[in-house]
């Protein structure tokens, strides 16, 4: 922990991610402009990994869990966070050197932690997507999530891309040694106005966790569930050719949608609305929507090889 | 004699595949070795995290050449299937040479089988070694042959009279470097991995990305490579050693210098050794702070196949964490983080940890433990954090997690857990009294014994339910028993679990597990095959389990009707829905919460009707279903004794099992079920005990063939005449002593037998029908039954009736066998 290389602040350890993946041969993206619940969730991820198409990929991406909300006061708890996601298609064959090149540059040396891969498969059956692969485990702490996808939205995956998760709150507060979240600093400790995390987010964490499980109106969150599930469907069954006779299917707006309906599953779900019984409906209808937009999108230039 | 030595590196393993893993390789490889002709000396298998070895020594150099004899097609069969026979058999037609056998005669349809096979070779172009006029010694005859016979393969042999081609195929021996690599080839693209993946562009599927292999065979003069590809991956002779502390590709020459390398690239190929390590390296630990290691060999073996280069270190909990219950810490640091648990004897708690590294630092696993140590922290915190707030709510009655489970479905046709846990706790109230619990007791406990699994500690850690539900219960300010309850109640899970015999407990897992198996045979969802989705032969085992620890008189009768009435509600709740929607719903309600409905036992299916629906009305008051009176329902569709009759055989035959494993076999089991009170466990299992040591006996094995004989003997006679003898054997027409003894001991026994019975003391009752053999066997040995004397006749077949009618007080005889 006491490596002179070792970051700063949050910010550090994400710029770090960002320069090791983008010197690895990545294109960094911004994250997805809507409401996810992982980085997985990012149309550069769930559709890109469809087709035959090479792809390499790396971005943070602000998630969201409303059930994970602890108003703040949780010390790795959060409905807000952020995870670094990359995906490479075909995973290359050195990619746990490559992965582990990037411990080395957020200042985890392997060589004086315990690095090890302990199996864990993935599984989103909102995605109606699998994959093989392992939790990462520094010094006991899981700090990533490495999968080889099988398939995805219902098809298999080739050729199969290899992507990788960080935790970055949990990932950055090992490597800063900060116990509670809201203590990590954001910015250089030494900067004229030093923030932490909780100077950004204490009070969004509050305000959230307050709407998530409380005000959220549910009547309200139901029909935009309904809307978000017809405008997919209405997207995905529109005519390919436009009135100009040019060909244009409409992959992505219809998965923006489906990303829509999954996020405002997850809204019912913190309210407590949803049945353990009506769970699994919910999750297939949204799976159901993935589904058939991974359909569109493996007929599309982008998922050709 | 070369030696065989195979690696597959790949990258991590799945710790609980490794062990299967290992075995799978050895067998799929020296299976085919020896399918394909080589012997082996020995064969060992290993496994790391990253790699798959197998060694196999003493391996023949070559496969031996083999003659076989395939069977073709018939000589008068067209041309082409002998065409395509031979093709088969990788044979140039125009090159097989004949044999014609000796035992041809010289009948004209071998003459045609000849020809047509000449006729066929000359259509093939065969050239040269047709040589007309060939003499052929056919039996005692030469005879002419339109062909030659050359050396051996072809034979034309007669079968049920027919002439049928048969060719010897003559396999050459191969070299064991060209077996090795189809074996081995297959072995990789048919491993049984339970899951495996594919990874980049390629389309092999193996468990993880396949990186290189090693397979080599080396003898005195060497070691060679064996030419093979995989999917592009060529195996060599170099691998590599541990990830991070010998990161490099090194060469080996066969398995010793494999293994030793290994080891000095900081890799311990045995799995066992690396376990010995870790045991040692923990236990060491914990001595120098006079603390003991809590033993678990399902831990040791997942971490053993997590490591290459095991570090244990030990780390010390944190005081604040000490009054965690002790489960709750083992299970958070086990489950979790893979530790183990450090006890103090001298406070008996646990107070701390190993973690087992796959590493050597620099600072001596400094950075590691302290890593290790906040991440434990960390979840012991949420843990201490559940904990404090379960017990805040177990104070205060529990309550809030009794509503919470109404909202939980355990089955959409058998309602809520709350609703389950109403119906548990009648059941557990009725038990009661037959397993000497107080009542009230055993209600309370069945209505506590499931709120855990609205706890926090349970959401986290659901292999913690009951144990969680124990220390709630106590914090609650229950009873020691009806706390104890609330952890035993799931016992016994498996075969060999330990079985709660303390009442309450026993009250509470029988009414647990009847109402499963009532439940779902109501709903009929019965395990089939091997599909057991609700775990009902789980079930049933422990009931059988829990009856017989506790040697407690229960007539299981009494419960398996309650899943023929449920039934039987259930289908009448349903039809009436149509017609009387509130009607129904009182009766569902009333069903799902196993509150006390009409359980009239009437054969009458209508006043089975009239009782619900009376019931129903008196509960509505005034109902449309007292003008339609269930005219729906004719209850004509199920035989609802049949209900019944099925879930207490589905419990014989798992008392089969349980018995069979006991050593007691299935038919003795027959021959006592087939008895009155087959339903009292207890008693069928003394009984079954009891004949079980008899026939363990010369005077029980004979007596057992003299009751049969009697059976026999009597059932001939009874079939014949139509009568059932089964009265009036008088003494006065005894002819021989040996019919007088007979009497005499059947008086004795009799009373004897049924007295014991009556007292259910089997053991007393075998030996008092024992001390019949003699007089039995005696009477078979010099006495006619089927005499001419009609009057002596009748007198012996009614004195045989009182030898079956002996036997049958204690079991069915004719069921035993031998």
């Amino acid at each position: 922990m006491t490596s002179p290389n070792r970051p700063r602040s949050f910010q550090d350890v994400i710029l770090r991610l960002q320069t090791y993946w983008a010197t690895q041969g990545c294109a960094v993206l911004q994250p997805y402009d809507m409401e996810v619940g992982a980085g997985t969730f990012h149309p550069a991820t769930t559709l890109r990994a469809l087709g035959g198409r090479s792809w390499a990929a790396a971005y943070v991406q602000p998630s969201r869990r409303p059930t994970d909300g602890r108003y703040g006061e949780n010390p790795n708890r959060l409905q807000h966070y952020y995870q670094y996601q990359v995906i490479i298609k075909p995973s290359p064959a050195n990619l746990q050197d490559l992965y582990l090149g990037s411990l080395r540059a957020i200042g985890l040396d392997p060589m004086v932690h315990d690095v090890r891969f302990v199996e864990d498969d993935w599984e989103s059956p909102t995605l109606g997507a699998w994959g093989l692969g392992w939790e990462v485990w520094c010094d006991g702490m899981e700090v990533s999530q490495f999968t080889y996808f099988q398939q995805v939205g219902g098809h298999d995956c080739r050729p199969v891309s290899g992507e990788l998760t960080y935790g970055l709150e949990r990932l950055a507060m090992y490597v800063l040694g900060v116990e509670h979240v809201m203590d990590m600093p954001f910015n250089d400790p030494d900067a004229p106005i030093p923030l932490t995390y909780g100077d950004i987010f204490r009070q969004t964490e509050r305000e959230y966790s307050r709407w998530n499980f409380d005000q959220a109106d549910t009547d309200t969150l139901f029909q935009h569930f309904k809307d978000a599930e017809a405008e997919c469907a209405r997207i995905l069954a529109a005519d390919p050719e436009d009135a100009a006779g040019r060909t244009i299917p409409m992959a992505h707006p219809a998965y923006d949608q489906a990303i829509k309906a999954s996020h405002i599953f997850n809204l019912l779900d913190a309210r407590g609305v949803i049945s353990v019984t009506e769970r699994q409906a919910y999750i297939g209808r949204v799976r159901a929507l993935a589904k058939a937009c991974a359909d569109l999108f493996v007929t599309t230039e982008a998922a050709q090889a | 004699m070369p030696d065989l030595l195979i690696e597959l590196f790949s990258e991590e393993i799945p710790a609980r595949m490794q062990a299967r893993a290992r075995e799978d390789l050895k067998k799929l490889v020296t299976d085919g070795l020896v399918n394909a002709g080589l012997t082996y000396a020995s064969a060992g298998a290993f496994s790391t995290p990253r790699r798959l070895a197998l060694t196999v020594e003493g391996l023949t150099a070559h496969s031996p050449t083999t003659r076989e004899e395939r069977k073709g097609p018939r000589t008068d069969a067209p041309l082409k299937a002998v065409e395509g026979f031979l093709r088969s058999l990788s044979l140039d037609p125009s090159k097989v040479p004949v044999l014609i056998p000796d035992e041809l005669d010289g009948s004209l349809a071998e003459r045609d089988a000849l020809s047509s096979i000449a006729s066929y070779l000359k259509a093939q172009g065969y050239d040269g070694t047709v040589q007309a006029e060939h003499k052929v010694r056919i039996g005692s005859r030469e005879i002419r042959a339109d062909l030659v016979i050359g050396d051996v393969p072809f034979e034309i042999k007669k079968i049920k009279g027919q002439f049928v081609i048969f060719v010897l195929v003559e396999k050459p021996g191969r070299p064991a470097a060209e077996i090795v690599a189809e074996v081995l080839d297959a072995a990789i693209r048919n491993f049984p991995w339970p899951k495996s993946m594919r990874w980049g562009a390629g389309s092999l599927r193996w468990v993880r990305p396949l990186h290189s292999i090693i397979c080599l065979l080396s003898d005195e003069s060497g070691a060679t490579v064996v030419p093979l590809t995989v999917e592009g991956i060529a195996a060599g002779n170099s691998t590599r050693g541990h990830r991070f502390l010998s990161p490099d590709a090194f060469t080996v020459t066969g398995f010793d210098d494999y293994a030793a390398k290994l080891r000095r690239a900081h890799v311990i190929l045995d799995s066992h050794e690396r376990e010995e390590t870790i045991r040692q390296g923990a236990a060491n630990l914990a001595f120098a702070r006079g603390w003991q290691i809590v033993p678990d060999d399902a831990l040791l073996s997942e971490v053993a196949g997590l490591v290459e280069w095991p570090v244990p270190l030990m780390g010390v909990i944190e005081e604040r964490f000490l009054d965690l219950p002790p489960e709750v810490l083992q299970t958070s640091m086990k489950e979790h983080q893979k530790f183990f648990s450090a006890r103090n004897p001298r406070t008996g708690r646990i107070e701390g940890f190993v973690t087992v590294a796959n590493i050597e630092t620099p600072d001596d696993g400094a950075t590691i433990l302290a890593g290790n140590q906040r991440v434990l922290a960390a979840r012991l915190s949420d843990a201490a954090f559940f904990w404090q707030n379960d017990l805040r709510e177990a104070k205060a009655g529990m309550q809030a997690w009794a509503e919470g489970l109404k909202s939980v479905t355990f089955h959409n046709k058998l309602g809520s857990q709350a609703d389950r846990i109403e119906r548990i706790a009648a059941l557990a109230r009725e038990i009661a009294p037959l397993v000497g619990a107080d009542a009230d007791q055993a209600e309370r406990a069945a209505k506590l014994a499931k709120l855990d699994l609205r706890s926090a500690m349970v959401g986290e850690f659901p292999e913690l339910q009951g144990t969680m539900g124990r220390y709630y219960a106590l914090a609650a300010g229950e009873d020691e028993a009806v706390a104890n309850a609330a952890r035993d109640h799931y016992s016994p899970l498996g075969p060999s679990d330990a079985v709660p015999t303390a009442p309450v407990s026993v009250a509470v897992a029988l009414a647990d597990k009847i109402d499963t198996l009532t439940g779902f045979w109501a709903i009929d969802e019965k395990p089939t095959g091997s599909k057991d989705p609700y775990a009902l032969r789980r079930a049933a085992l422990g009931v059988i389990r829990l009856i017989l620890a506790s040697k407690v008189t229960i007539r299981l009768r009494s419960f398996t009707e309650q899943a023929a009435y449920k039934r039987f509600v259930l289908d009448y709740a349903e039809t009436v829905r149509s017609t009387d929607e509130a009607a129904s719903s009182e009766l569902m309600t009333a069903f799902l919460r196993g509150e006390s409905l009409p359980r009239t036992r009437s054969k009458d299916l209508d006043k089975r009707i009239d009782a619900l629906h009376e019931w129903t009305t008196q509960r509505l008051g005034p109902t449309s279903l007292e003008t339609e009176k269930n005219p729906l329902f004719d209850g004509s569709t199920i035989n609802y004794d049949k209900v019944s009759l099925d879930l207490l055989s589905f419990l014989h035959d798992r008392l089969k099992v349980y018995l069979r494993d006991q050593g007691i076999r299935h038919d003795i089991i027959d021959a006592v079920l087939a008895q009155p009170g087959n339903d009292d466990l207890v008693l069928v299992v003394n009984r079954a005990t009891a004949l079980n040591a008899m026939l363990q006996t010369d005077d029980g094995r004979n007596l057992t063939q003299g009751l049969k004989r009697a059976g026999n003997i009597l059932a001939q006679a009874e079939e014949k005449d139509g009568v059932e003898y089964s009265f009036g054997a008088d003494v006065k027409f005894a002819e021989t002593d040996e019919e007088r003894a007979l009497f005499a001991s059947l008086d004795t026994a009799e009373p004897a037998i049924k007295a014991a019975i009556k007292a259910e003391d089997f053991p007393a009752a075998m030996t008092a029908i024992a001390g019949l053999r003699a007089p039995i066997d005696a009477f078979f040995d010099t006495v006619q039954v089927n005499t001419d004397n009609q009057i002596v006749r009748r007198n012996r077949l009614n004195l045989l009736h009182r030898i079956r009618a002996a036997g049958q007080q204690i079991a069915d005889f004719t069921k035993v066998e031998g």
